[in-house]
């Protein structure tokens, strides 16, 4: 059967839920190889994940050089690997930096790419949605190999238990694919929480929450869920919640299978980052707001009294 | 310092986008068009650059597009860029990211830069990969999604925004640079600033005339192929209540139905 390429996507050697679902995805197409790419000793915390979720090899490459960069050293190894192992496919998580190293490995190939997919069938299909959500594309690659980035929460990950051979790649990096180099990684407060791309539900609140001390009861209903805190644009822009958090065109895209929208009124550019979640509520105390159109349960209400009581409920039941 | 804007002209996305049938590509003829609005603040960051070197740097923005792009052009020259390229060429439409990414490469290797600035995504393709693909073409550092730019002499560091916080990143020029719309304001055109634009250089240049080759770009040639699309069913209408003071329960009654509690 032909080898598929998975790029690991990870936090400090732990996989993310997309990276598993990617290789979920992978054995439709063919025999699941991870790629694992990372600081020294990172690959330990992976092996057995990877192994769990279907990758029958997992190549490790693990130096300062990779880590160390930006995007150029991953993309310069990856390609060499395509080159060496001839993929049917290398499938991407669609993050910010899975998105960028996939783009230069199409150049350094000579192959297409397919970005941002919400599904994939087994013959290389690519399913995007465009215009914000409103269109929605099949595409294939015609050019070399069949590059894609997937959109985590596009398919449920499915335990498929298999050997998982390791093979260490020998990491060279070059002089050229140094220029760009990580000097120091700031996290910035909200930590705790799933990280918002990759969150299965995910807890929003826009111009409605009128300032940031509003934000307080958004991350308790979060919190009661499990879930990541997002924001619109006009709440990002008043310096509400950090910016890192916006949904929406120009901010990130998420596909949970529950997105809460909280005094939010849903304009096509918040749209853009949110349509394809599985399952949408809303609450907003403008009943004619365009939020509604999509929700599978909209209430209309204040959100100040809502949202307690909601997170109240929520615990409660959840005892 | 000489730095080039990339720009690119995009629907409004206020209106309604569609494919056309025909081809299915992008109906750029039918719908109000507009500055793809991060690049508005990437010229307004290599403005800001030019003011703060106080050395007589010189800003060209640099496009590709149909001849009505010429708009979105003379909007960065009324900003305050001092010149403007032109690409346009039939033999362009239907170019994917990449093809595009060989073309504007071409022409900037026939323009004298040290930093190329350009916005992180645009709303029409949203792929976000413009900064890498340039940066692999050309062979120049990438420093991508900046929410904050610093140029000291031939070093350029950035904020790049991350997942839980940002990266510093440091490069030496030439380089590529995206940015983020956290990264500042940018500044209304003044009337002096739009009547000066109409006489300021704009050079147009054919695919012959960059040296681009013919069978690399346009829709025939592209690297991936839109076999089908259609317009998504709208979401069935669920179910709107008004909160009655039992409205957080209402909620939870409807997570409950959904096995989410």
């Amino acid at each position: 059967m032909a080898e598929v390429l998975v790029i690991v996507d990870h936090l400090d050697g732990t996989p993310k839920k997309v990276t598993y679902e990617l290789l979920t995805k992978a054995r439709e197409l063919g025999e699941p190889s991870a790629v694992f790419l990372g600081a020294p000793g990172q690959s330990a915390a992976a092996l057995d994940g990877l192994g769990r979720y279907g990758a029958q090899k997992v190549y490790v490459g693990e130096s300062e050089d990779i880590a160390g960069f930006l995007t150029a050293p991953k993309a310069e190894i990856i390609a060499a690997l395509v080159k060496d192992k001839a993929p049917v496919a290398v499938l991407f998580a669609s993050s910010a930096e899975g998105k960028e190293v996939a783009a230069r490995v199409a150049v350094k190939t000579g192959s297409g790419l397919l970005a941002d997919a919400v599904d994939l069938d087994a013959d290389g299909t690519a399913t995007q949605s465009i215009f914000g959500g409103a269109v929605e594309v099949k595409s294939t690659v015609t050019t070399g190999t069949n590059l894609v980035t997937i959109r985590p929460n596009s398919t449920p990950p499915v335990e498929q238990a298999s050997e998982a051979v390791v093979e260490q790649l020998t990491v060279e990096v070059t002089e050229a694919a140094k220029g760009a180099r990580i000097v120091e990684s700031v996290v910035e407060g909200k930590g705790g929480r799933p990280d918002l791309g990759d969150a299965a539900i995910v807890v929003s609140g826009g111009r409605g929450v009128g300032a940031a001390e509003g934000f307080g009861i958004i991350e308790a209903l979060a919190d009661s869920l499990g879930a990541a805190v997002g924001a619109s644009r006009a709440a990002t822009d008043a310096g509400w919640y950090p910016h890192q958090h916006q949904v929406g065109q120009t901010g990130r895209t998420v596909s949970p299978q529950l997105y809460i929208a909280a005094g939010i009124s849903g304009a096509i550019q918040h749209r853009a980052g949110m349509q394809t979640s599985k399952t949408i509520v809303a609450i907003n105390k403008d009943a004619e707001a365009p939020i509604f159109e999509l929700a599978d349960f909209g209430l209309v209400g204040d959100l100040f009294t809502v949202v307690p009581a909601l997170t109240e409920q929520i615990v409660k039941r959840k005892g | 310092m000489n730095i080039v804007v990339l720009v690119k002209q995009v629907p409004d996305t206020w209106a309604e986008r569609k494919l056309q049938d025909d081809d299915k590509t992008l109906d750029r003829a039918s719908v109000d068009v507009v500055m793809n609005e991060i690049d508005e603040y990437a010229v307004e960051e290599a403005l800001r650059i030019k003011e703060s070197a106080g050395d007589g740097s010189e800003i060209t923005v640099l496009t590709m597009g149909p001849d009505r792009a010429v708009e979105t052009i003379r909007k960065a020259l009324a900003m305050g860029a001092d010149k403007a390229v032109h690409l346009s060429d039939e033999a362009l439409h239907g170019s994917c990211a990449l093809q595009t990414s060989y073309a504007l490469a071409t022409v900037l290797g026939t323009l004298d830069y040290d930093l190329v600035i350009c916005g992180s995504e645009s709303t029409d393709a949203r792929l976000s990969i413009m900064a890498p693909l340039l940066a692999e073409r050309l062979g120049v550092p990438q420093l991508s999604g900046a929410r904050k730019v610093t140029v000291s002499d031939k070093t350029v560091r950035i904020e790049r925004q991350t997942e839980s916080g940002y990266d510093v990143i440091e490069a030496a020029t030439p380089t590529v640079i995206s940015v983020v719309e956290k990264i500042n304001e940018p500044r209304y055109p003044s009337f002096k600033g739009i009547m000066a634009a109409k006489k300021k250089p704009l050079t147009t240049l054919t695919i012959a005339d960059a040296g681009i080759a013919p069978d690399q770009v346009g829709l025939a040639a592209a690297t991936s192929s839109v076999e089908s699309f259609s317009t998504r069913p709208p979401r069935q209408a669920g179910q709107i209540v008004k909160d009655e003071g039992d409205g957080g329960s209402r909620v939870a009654d409807f997570l409950a139905s959904q096995k989410f509690l």
